[in-house]
């Protein structure tokens, strides 16, 4: 530290030729990165025909990005279809893509871009339950219709508002609704519950607590594991002796670590175990430690595996998002879909499409006539637009409901072994967003 | 599996059991702590400064081992073994170039190399986003031996991690204590304008010392990440727990680090099996503050001069 009275500059670690060179480095960084797509498109067609714009809310990077991925080329593929098809009004679809790194609070942050920067129409395509409750109250305040493609209640509960919608995806409460009875009669009545500590993982534990009760069951043990845990033989010893079935659903990157050390724990003496294709998103059935799934059985949405006859529409989807008969890409066969969860993308912008040409949606003063045309939406048949199923739309809660499946694994790979009704999992409606003031 | 079949293993297990997978689990705990934190240890005992991406170096070994495994025909046992050789390799010539690209021209100023690794930390992360992909990538064990206890399975690999882990560590010493790089080593951390005098090449010593800290912690991703998965985020618990083990063992003391290790990978292991992860994380936290407050060189540290 400089003691001496004479007042010397200080011994300049950069100097201002580096510095200057270094702006000008960045700044053309800058410049050449400069993706002039972004809100700054220029069209050479008339402004009658400017494109609408869907603000894409996408998990790029954080514990979500292995679903974002698949949603961002199943959103792709299902623009291109719909664009090819003539758009919607005669307008093109244009997608605004924004990375909200599942966390919720960039998820609020890029509701506001879409609304405000990119002038979006609607804003869509939000998965991670946390960021859905993040994100879904700001775009009520700003008056975005939002649709999200992401399994929480959040959306039936009547806690979000009225311009946030689920049409596309159904929801957990009625997943285990719908599991539960099969499950009691098929595997035990006492389950042990494993699920991940946040939103998403709540539901899980509230709804299905109340369904295996309606049908005689119990749960014997909750055991709550962090999203981002890395280890899990700590939670092994909490299950208990008399336990019939373990019920897992866990998210983030060490699904795989989790059914490993399962394995490791238990060798062959374990229960059944019934878990939910979330577990396994992604994630190649034949890996290397999950031969502890074989004989276990799978709650989808959606069967990665198209099986011996599949349906029409099912393979028409597959050859539009790229996806082979065993649910890797075509491109990739270590690539493996996330195919439970995007087809509500692909339904999504179909019902995006269904209520903006039935509402004549011109622009964002038709909002209100956007809204009130999807709350209209009721039986939802099969189709290329709905390769999932046939869907009932309850426009009072905007959540749908569709059919589930069971699969069991076999030799790594899925067979379904029940397909659920819609009534299966219907519920008495909680609220009644109609009623909300637009 | 019959509808009403009850668990047979013998859950939840009886206390003594409980216990010892719990200090199974502990000691696999500390193995890994005192394997990540060796490097940071050593590069912050004879440099004085914090590689805050030393994090990244352990998931940047963690996705190498990744991808030599996919890339070398011949099974686990062969890529493990190239990984093992590679890795170390490659992120001690990423952490050669970092100290004389920047930790040399900010002339291993404290301040300024928390704030330029915090920046290394992040190109690290993104870059590996970028090029690699946002998916968990597993990697497969050398061997798969499940170790049967009569209440409980227990991987034979994880056990093997330990043995590892104590063989690096009494290497360490052993260079440390009874090498002449390591009594340059020591010297240069005792008082570097002396060994200055003395003819010892700082600087060279310096270069040498963080290459050799990243090559540690290379070496210990790759032990480690057959147990969990490569990740890009996965760095950020590693730096925390190295730091925790660094600050309560004392910096620049290679002995506190292991005995950090071992208190807190013990202590982590049956505090998160009897009651909560969280729990455990929370006690290991507070024992830093507490360290920091009563105690600041650490258990093992030198006392400020």
């Amino acid at each position: 530290m400089p003691d001496s009275k004479l007042i010397v500059p200080a011994k300049k670690r950069i100097s201002r030729r580096s510095a200057l060179k270094l702006a000008g480095a960045g700044a053309a960084a800058a410049v050449a990165g400069f993706n002039p797509g972004a809100g700054f498109v220029r069209y050479a067609q008339a402004q009658s025909s400017e494109p609408i714009r869907i603000g894409f809310q996408v998990h790029r990077t954080g514990i979500g990005a292995a679903y974002g991925r698949w949603y961002e080329r199943t959103t792709t593929a299902a623009v291109n279809m719909i664009n090819e098809m003539g758009g919607i009004n005669g307008r093109k679809v244009e997608i605004i893509a924004e990375d909200d790194g599942t966390d919720p609070g960039r998820g609020a942050e890029v509701v506001e871009k879409f609304a405000t920067q990119h002038k979006c129409d609607v804003g869509f395509g939000t998965l991670f339950s946390h960021v859905v409750m993040g994100s879904a109250p700001r775009a009520g305040e700003l008056k975005l219709p939002y649709y999200v493609v992401s399994e929480g209640h959040h959306v039936a509960s009547g806690t979000l508002n009225r311009y946030t919608f689920q049409p596309g995806i159904t929801d957990v409460k009625s997943q285990v609704i719908a599991m539960a009875p099969w499950i009691a009669k098929n595997l035990g009545k006492k389950v042990c519950m494993i699920y991940p500590d946040f939103a998403f993982g709540y539901d899980h534990r509230d709804y299905f607590s109340a369904a295996i009760k309606a049908q005689g069951g119990e749960v014997n043990a909750l055991i709550p594991i962090p999203p981002t845990e890395t280890s899990f033989t700590r939670y092994f010893p909490q299950i208990p002796a008399d336990t019939e079935v373990i019920y897992h659903v866990m998210v983030g990157p060490a699904v795989l670590t989790f059914v490993k050390e399962l394995g490791e724990h238990f060798g062959s003496e374990h229960p059944p175990l019934f878990g939910f294709i979330d577990s396994l998103e992604a994630v190649d059935l034949k890996s290397p430690g999950l031969e502890f799934l074989e004989g276990s059985y799978l709650w989808e949405a959606y069967p990665r595996f198209a099986g011996a006859a599949p349906q029409p529409q099912d393979v028409f989807y597959r050859s539009k998002v790229g996806v082979d008969n065993l649910g890797a890409s075509l491109t990739d066969p270590a690539d493996i879909s996330t195919y439970s969860h995007m087809f509500g993308c692909w339904e999504t912008l179909y019902i995006i499409k269904q209520a903006m040409e039935a509402a004549g949606y011109q622009g964002p003063a038709d909002k209100a006539k956007l809204i009130e045309a999807t709350e209209a939406i009721t039986t939802i048949p099969e189709s290329d637009q709905h390769p999932q199923g046939d869907k009932l739309f309850n426009g009072k809660i905007h959540q749908v409901f569709g059919h589930q499946n069971i699969t069991q694994v076999k030799d790594g790979i899925g067979n379904v072994v029940y397909r659920t009704t819609i009534e299966e999992g219907l519920y008495e409606p909680e609220a009644d967003y109609t009623k909300m003031a637009l | 599996m019959q509808p009403g079949h009850p668990c047979k293993a013998a859950h939840p297990l009886a206390f003594f059991p409980h216990l010892l997978l719990a200090l199974l689990e502990g000691t696999v705990a500390a193995a890994v702590l005192a394997l990540a934190a060796l490097g940071l240890s050593l590069v912050f005992g004879v440099m004085r400064v914090v590689n805050v991406a030393h994090g990244e170096f352990f998931m940047l070994a963690a996705m190498l081992a990744w991808w030599v495994a996919k890339m070398v025909p011949g099974g686990p046992l062969a890529g493990f073994l190239a990984a093992l050789v590679v890795a170390p390799l490659a992120v001690g010539f990423l952490a050669f170039l970092t100290e004389r690209l920047l930790l040399r021209r900010i002339n291993y100023d404290p301040e300024a190399t928390i704030v330029a690794t915090i920046g290394l930390l992040f190109v690290i992360q993104q870059l590996a986003l970028s090029l690699l992909g946002a998916d968990a990538k597993p990697v497969a064990a050398p061997f798969t031996y499940r170790i049967v206890f009569p209440w409980f399975g227990f991987s034979g690999y994880k056990l093997f991690v330990v043995a590892a882990s104590v063989a690096l560590l009494l290497g360490v010493w052993f260079v440390l204590a009874k090498t002449r790089f390591g009594l340059i080593m020591r010297v240069t951390q005792f008082d570097r304008e002396t060994a200055t005098a003395f003819g010892i090449p700082v600087n060279t010593v310096y270069s040498a010392v963080f290459v050799a800290g990243a090559a540690l912690v290379a070496v210990a991703a790759v032990l480690i990440v057959p147990i969990q998965q490569a990740h890009y985020l996965m760095g950020l618990d590693p730096l925390l727990m190295s730091f925790i083990v660094v600050i309560i063992g004392g910096l620049g003391s290679i002995k506190g680090s292991v005995v950090a290790a071992l208190i807190i990978g013990l202590a982590d292991g049956v505090i998160s099996m009897f009651f909560s992860p969280t729990l455990a994380s929370i006690i290991a936290t507070l024992a830093v503050a507490l360290v920091l407050v009563v105690r600041p060189q650490g258990l093992y540290g030198q006392a400020p001069r």
